[in-house]
């Protein structure tokens, strides 16, 4: 497989070598057509473009920093690690990039309505926040158990119009919320746009959301050459549905002397099952509309993911990530609850910056892979989101509570 | 000919259409979904579907989401669905299963086109499988002389359609609602005009369900589809009155279905 082949995917009909593709019901396909050619025709309108990088920078705030994380680094081996900063961006996490190219483009499918699902929220209040902006209609299906492990999110999406609807299916959570979604999108679909928060579900979704996130890989290639006058060693990022990891790995895909490192929720380890670590622990099969590494038993049920992140809370994973663990283009590792909190705890007290227990994960990667590495090796995290979220789930965990 | 095309033969030179009905495989356990079955097929009912119990219906409304539910709580395995399918065939009646298609992809495409075929199963609806991931499907069910069914749907394009049909040898189903499964109060203008759009694309049976429950509804569809579909409907009379009350159901919709 060369570099070039990797470039062109997905193929036509969204498959990533023999991952991806479409597996819905009948009902949706003239929706996914629409969508698919609204994102076609879109991302080679100038006029679009145009509206699009203007809110990347006047309302987002981009382009985000890199950030030398200095006193960090030294516990990483002494290897130098910079963090991107998508937890600058306006809402706190690097959701709102996708939101605001789909947002865009419901708007130009003449819909009104949107819906979408959130684990930790992240996504639900990036949604909330651009159909609050662009005027849309917005219903956010969440889990019920994400309800109560992420309550300020909840309160933050209300505060912005949106309706928040527990989910009470299933194992009430991530999962669960897309079931519903999709759903509601069924019966919907006239008139309602299903803004799906990464780069998963049936095509084009993991390339639509994958090409709205790329900016993140495209701004951090051009920094690091400008500020450091090289490329990273590492490219680093944590891994549930994998939309930020795709975000900053895709410029850097041809660049084969860089790795590029995901980090999956291993839960309370993957040898007790009770993970989130589907490539590194799961098996090929379908879930949500797509062909990837999923979590299931022997007759194809799906088997509940566990993890302290209610953002990588999820049994299955973007396809393309699937495709790039298969030929070896880019490694995952699995990070479990104990090791991802006391990443996070470490960055927070060295750094002065508290980050989404998302992003935790992937600075577990980077002290580990750090210490592999010494201190020559140059280490780009990306540093998803911000914490403020889960501040009530740290200070319990740490036992903070007065 | 197969015993399904048979059984549509028969339902046509009846002039009536074929009442259709489904249950998952393990609800309310293994033996009573067969004990209910039976109810049904005396009630009336032609052709039977067993739902292969599925831990993401995203296409299900509440009522087969909790029959579903019940079902895996209560240990149904494939093993548990080929069984049923092996029991239910053997009372003469054409029998499919409805499964999403992780399950049939776990249990490997050809094996499980084997073992269905040979529990005496006529045919295989798999509703969120597309057309266009279909080719090793289509293969392991020619293979092994298992009918395949795909659906249409309201928003289907002739394209789709024409698709569709184009790789589907038991009937076409068109799903009368956008929507997920559950009894409807009414069902869309759009449907009749549906099932007139797939008879252009092929000679296939072509029967409606989604959202059907009452003898009316099968009525008006008898006039123009070839088999009337129930699920939801058969669910909540089985937990609210067991066999006896999928029994009188059956019964009750196979009145409707006269021309």
């Amino acid at each position: 497989m060369s570099v070039d082949e990797v470039l062109v995917m997905p193929d036509l009909r969204g498959h990533f070598g023999k991952f991806g593709g479409r597996f819905v019901p009948e009902a949706l396909m003239a929706a996914l057509d629409e969508l698919d050619d609204a994102f076609r025709k879109a991302m080679v309108d100038p006029s679009f473009l145009a509206q699009l990088h203007d809110l990347q920078v006047n309302y987002t705030g981009r382009p985000s920093p890199i950030t030398h994380a200095k006193r960090f680094s030294e516990l990483a081996g002494g290897a130098t690690v910079l963090l991107k900063r998508e937890d600058l961006n306006h809402t706190g996490s690097h959701k709102i990039n996708n939101v605001l190219g789909q947002g865009l483009l419901t708007l130009r499918m003449g819909k009104t309505r949107v819906i979408a699902e959130t684990g930790a929220g992240q996504h639900g209040v990036a949604t909330a926040t651009v159909s609050a902006l662009l005027g849309l209609e917005c219903v956010v299906y969440m889990g019920e158990e994400d309800t109560k492990r992420q309550a300020l999110n909840v309160a933050r999406m209300k505060l912005l119009g949106a309706t928040v609807i527990p989910v009470t299916s299933g194992s009430k959570t991530l999962k669960d919320a897309i079931n519903e979604a999709m759903r509601d999108w069924v019966a919907n679909v006239e008139d309602t746009h299903y803004m799906l928060g990464t780069v998963a579900g049936p095509a084009p979704f993991p390339e639509m959301v994958r090409d709205f996130h790329r900016i993140i890989g495209d701004e951090s290639r051009e920094q690091m050459l400008e500020r450091f006058g090289r490329l990273p060693d590492v490219v680093a990022a944590c891994v549930g549905g994998g939309s930020n990891a795709i975000g900053i790995f895709t410029a850097f895909i041809p660049d084969s002397e860089v790795r590029l490192l995901g980090l999956e929720a291993g839960g309370d380890g993957v040898e007790t099952g009770r993970h989130a670590s589907t490539i590194v622990g799961g098996a090929v099969g379908v879930l949500h509309g797509a062909r990837s590494y999923i979590m299931q038993d022997d007759d194809g049920q799906t088997i509940e993911s566990h993890s302290i992140s209610a953002g990588l809370d999820y049994p299955s994973v973007g396809p393309e990530h699937a495709y790039l663990a298969d030929i070896g283009r880019a490694e995952y590792r699995s990070v479990t609850d104990v090791q991802a909190m006391n990443a996070f705890k470490l960055l927070c007290e060295t750094e002065g910056i508290i980050p989404a227990i998302e992003t935790a994960h992937a600075l577990a990667g980077a002290l580990e892979i750090g210490k592999e590495l010494g201190k020559d090796a140059i280490i780009l995290v990306n540093c998803s989101g911000r914490g403020d979220k889960d501040v009530e789930t740290a200070a319990k965990w740490f036992d903070m509570n007065p | 000919m197969s015993l399904l095309h048979e059984v549509f033969a028969r339902t046509k030179s009846e002039n009536r259409a074929a009442l259709i009905a489904y249950l998952p495989a393990g609800y309310p356990t293994a033996d009573g979904a067969v004990e209910c079955i039976e109810a049904m097929v005396a009630g009336g009912v032609d052709i039977v579907e067993i739902g292969f119990p599925y831990s993401d219906p995203v296409m299900d409304g509440p009522t087969i989401q909790e029959a579903v539910n019940i079902s895996l709580v209560g240990g149904t395995k494939s093993a548990t669905v080929i069984n049923t399918v092996k029991r239910v065939s053997q009372m003469g009646v054409p029998t499919l299963v409805m499964s999403y298609w992780n399950p049939i992809e776990r249990y490997g495409l050809e094996s499980f086109a084997t073992d269905f075929h040979a529990a005496g199963g006529a045919g295989v609806i798999t509703p969120d499988l597309t057309p266009e991931e279909a080719d090793d499907w289509i293969a392991a069910t020619d293979h092994h002389d298992v009918e395949r069914v795909f659906l249409v749907a309201l928003s289907s394009s002739d394209e789709r359609i024409s698709k569709v049909a184009s790789v589907t040898t038991g009937f076409v189903y068109a799903g009368a609602v956008m929507g997920v499964t559950g009894a409807r109060a009414s069902l869309s203008d759009a449907i009749e005009g549906l099932v007139a759009k797939v008879r252009r694309y092929t000679d296939l049976p072509v029967a409606v369900g989604l959202g059907v429950s009452t003898p009316e509804q099968a009525h008006e569809i008898a006039q123009y589809a070839d088999g009337v579909i129930v699920g939801s409907a058969f669910v909540t009379a089985i937990a609210n009155g067991g066999p006896p009350a999928a029994k009188a159901l059956a019964q009750a919709l196979s009145q409707g279905l006269a021309r």
